[in-house]
């Protein structure tokens, strides 16, 4: 079975990413299907639970608005890792529709971005199948905190930065 | 000046590790060239034409003499012994070796510098003011807000893979000193009807090979709400900016094709959703970046220096050097020195090693330690004593900065050019030097009084020479290369974007080529009028005319 990083663990992939096909030929076991087959078919699929939609860098997460406390798994499709857009897509559907099920991070996805794409609200990801995901999986920890408000981490730092850290006392000027 | 904390170094910290290991799977076969490419580019590590380039950050071009100290250590131990001050504020490396850069990182780590960001799509190094904190002009000083979006644009991790680089300056006076209106985010400090400090935020301006002078997007946003703002700026450009043609990806194609209407309605929608929230700056957290920022401990003089104005009254060579290269300060007793990167014979911008251990000796003795970078490539120290500037002045002619020629024509803007940049079609550097020769009476300099000049080697602009008084760009003719002149560019609240005058010259032409344009101003001038005001109400004719039709 494919390997997945999912909640900082290497785990067996029990879902199949179904790139394009039509109702008919999806398989019985859990299954990722493209948003497209989603809108056409919603009805249909509803009763399944094991069914998760994927988006592409331009779908608009506002598609899925009515379907985010239902579905149990959403991924967002990176065809090439320098292209940012699924970023954004992740944290709306995080912060904007508050879709609290897995968020997977599939396509060109490799150690290097790891750390940034959990900040924005990944926890699973789906390692390029070329590459380990035990060795991608210290991708994860490559900084231990960000200046940012993020999905992780929804306080910025200067809303953490206890007053014994700073160098200087806080003085208006 | 900003100094880090346990939290700021421990990211720069990590982020040398991360990068340390990276160059070490890349060399080591396990990354491919292109997963490494933005990798290194966000450590500001480009492939240049004869060797790789590192760009090292100076945030908001501030500098202490240790760190200074510093880039002249790099300069000698993994470079050839110079360095090059950029038009982003930033200095350039031109010869380091990929192996040593980890390294490289790490001492620069050490006195709080990094070259994060510096290239890649990514958010760039913040600009501003070279005079911040220093001009009497002031509506609210920029640094503490500079400091606040370099933290928030430090690995900010929803935007590191933009469509293409995104550039954002800062201003505090209503002078523009930092181009605001040509980058992809301009704020501006200003003031509402009730005498509330707040910004007005521009967007979509920029050079390249689309000049647009920016839009305002926002006539006034709470200060607190400015990382809130820019975040709903960022979040619409990832999302809808082109991905698919390189040159059509910058944020001002983006804003022309939809409008600055329709970009307006998307960004102010998602700011709405977020504004008020976490990412809203509580005053607590400005005043604590701005306590870093206060002002050094001034000694009290009531007006001017007497022996300063004595030696101003028979020293005719300090005083024209006091004319161009000293500013006002806003604290009697005190002034502004310009270091002119612009001596003949030196590529703008260039400094040796030896030099810049120089400057920091003088930055102790003469500005407490600390200096600037301005974005004409010079050196700034803010804080000098009226009374000291006579020995100043006798130090830095010493060390050949004390060039008086600062916003004069000889003062130019160049970027590295064919010389070392790998896109370049044209070299820069040697077009500065010709005309710095013949442009090398000072009296008839003085006489010309203020006209930049502004020369970039390809249409990528870096030595913006749209905003140039004088501009020239490098162009590619069927291999060989030519130069194209516009006049009538201008930076700064009147910012203006240059017309060309016709079709491109060969290089040895183009010291005749200025000199005529500089004839028909000095000839039609009205009293007291620079360069860019005749250039306006002559229109761009009547230079044209000269120069082609003396040309053959
Ligand atoms: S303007 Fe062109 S030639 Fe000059 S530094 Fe930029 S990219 Fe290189």
């Amino acid at each position: 079975m494919p390997k997945l990083i999912k909640d900082r663990a290497v785990v067996d992939d029990a879902w199949t990413l179904v790139r394009e096909g039509s109702i008919d030929e999806l398989p019985v076991t859990p299954v990722i299907i493209p948003l497209g087959l989603w809108q056409q078919h919603r009805d249909a699929l509803h009763e399944r639970r094991d069914v998760g939609v994927w988006l592409a860098p331009s779908d608009d997460p506002d598609a899925l608005a009515g379907d985010v406390s239902s579905l149990s798994l959403i991924a967002v499709d990176f065809p090439q890792f320098t292209d940012g857009r699924g970023y954004s897509t992740a944290r709306l559907l995080r912060e904007k529709y508050a879709f609290a099920g897995e968020l997977r991070a599939i396509g060109d996805i490799l150690r290097d971005q790891l750390y940034y794409l959990q900040e924005c609200g990944f926890n699973a990801f789906a390692v390029r199948s070329d590459r380990d995901a035990a060795q991608a999986l210290r991708g994860l920890d490559d900084f231990s905190d960000n200046y940012q408000a993020t999905v992780a981490r929804p306080l910025p730092l200067f809303r953490r930065r206890p007053e014994a850290d700073r160098d200087v006392a806080t003085q208006s000027s | 000046m900003y100094r880090y904390d346990r939290h700021d170094q421990r990211f720069i910290d990590e982020r040398v590790a991360q990068f340390r290991d990276q160059t070490r799977r890349f060399l080591a076969g396990e990354l491919t060239e292109d997963e490494f490419r933005p990798l290194r580019l966000q450590n500001g590590l480009y492939i240049q034409k004869y060797a790789p380039m590192l760009r090292i950050a100076i945030p908001y071009g501030l500098l202490s003499s240790a760190q200074l100290r510093t880039l002249a250590h790099i300069g000698r131990k993994y470079d050839r012994g110079y360095g090059h001050f950029t038009t982003r504020q930033n200095i350039q490396f031109n010869w380091p070796r990929l192996e040593d850069v980890p390294d490289i990182l790490a001492e620069l780590a050490r006195v709080q510098m990094h070259a994060i960001q510096t290239s890649g799509n990514c958010v760039r190094n913040i600009t501003t003011d070279h005079f911040a904190g220093v001009a009497g002009d002031e509506i609210v000083d920029p640094r503490p807000y500079c400091e606040l979006l370099r933290q928030w644009s430090t690995f900010h991790p929803e935007f590191a893979y933009l469509p293409r680089k995104f550039k954002i300056a800062v201003s505090g006076s209503p002078v523009d000193r930092a181009a605001t209106l040509v980058h992809d985010i301009g704020v501006h400090a200003v003031r509402d009807q009730d005498g509330e400090a707040g910004f007005r935020v521009l967007v979509g301006g920029g050079l390249g090979r689309t000049p647009i002078i920016g839009h305002v997007i926002r006539e006034f946003l709470p200060r607190a709400e400015i990382l809130n703002y820019l975040d709903a700026i960022m979040r619409v450009y990832n999302r809808f900016g082109r991905r698919d043609n390189k040159f059509k990806a910058r944020i001002k194609i983006l804003v022309k094709d939809m409008s600055i209407d329709v970009f307006r309605d998307h960004v102010e929608a998602d700011w709405e959703r977020i504004r008020g929230g976490p990412g809203a700056v509580p005053d607590e957290e400005v005043a604590r970046l701005a306590s870093f920022f206060d002002a050094p401990p001034y000694e009290r003089f009531d007006g001017e220096d007497a022996s300063f104005r004595a030696a101003l009254a028979d020293n005719r060579a300090f005083s024209n050097w006091v004319k161009r290269n000293v500013f006002p300060h806003k604290v009697p007793g005190y002034a502004v020195v310009t270091l002119s990167l612009k001596k003949t014979g030196v590529p703008p911008g260039d400094a040796t090693s030896d030099q810049m251990d120089a400057v920091a000796d003088l930055a102790d003795a003469y500005s407490f330690g600390e200096l600037r970078v301005s974005h004409e490539q010079n050196l700034i120290f803010t804080d000098v004593k009226q009374a000291a500037l006579l020995a100043l002045w006798g130090e830095l002619k010493a060390l050949g900065f004390a060039t008086p020629n600062i916003g004069l024509l000889t003062d130019i803007i160049c970027c590295p050019g064919g010389d070392f940049c790998s896109l370049a079609n044209a070299k820069s550097i040697p077009i500065a030097e010709s005309i710095q020769r013949r442009f090398d009476d000072l009296d008839y300099l003085y006489d010309l009084g203020e006209i930049d000049l502004n020369i970039s080697g390809c249409m990528n602009a870096c030595g913006h020479h749209h905003v140039g008084n004088i501009g020239v760009l490098g162009v590619d003719k069927n291999g060989s290369e030519w130069y194209q002149v516009s006049i009538g560019g201008d930076q700064g609240e009147h910012a203006s974007l240059g017309k060309v005058i016709g079709r491109s010259f060969a290089a040895v032409d183009m010291p005749d080529v200025i000199e005529r344009l500089v004839d028909v101003y000095v000839e039609r001038r009205h009293e007291d009028e620079r360069f860019i005001d005749a250039v306006r109400r002559l229109g761009v004719e009547p230079f044209r005319e000269r120069v082609y039709a003396e040309a053959h």
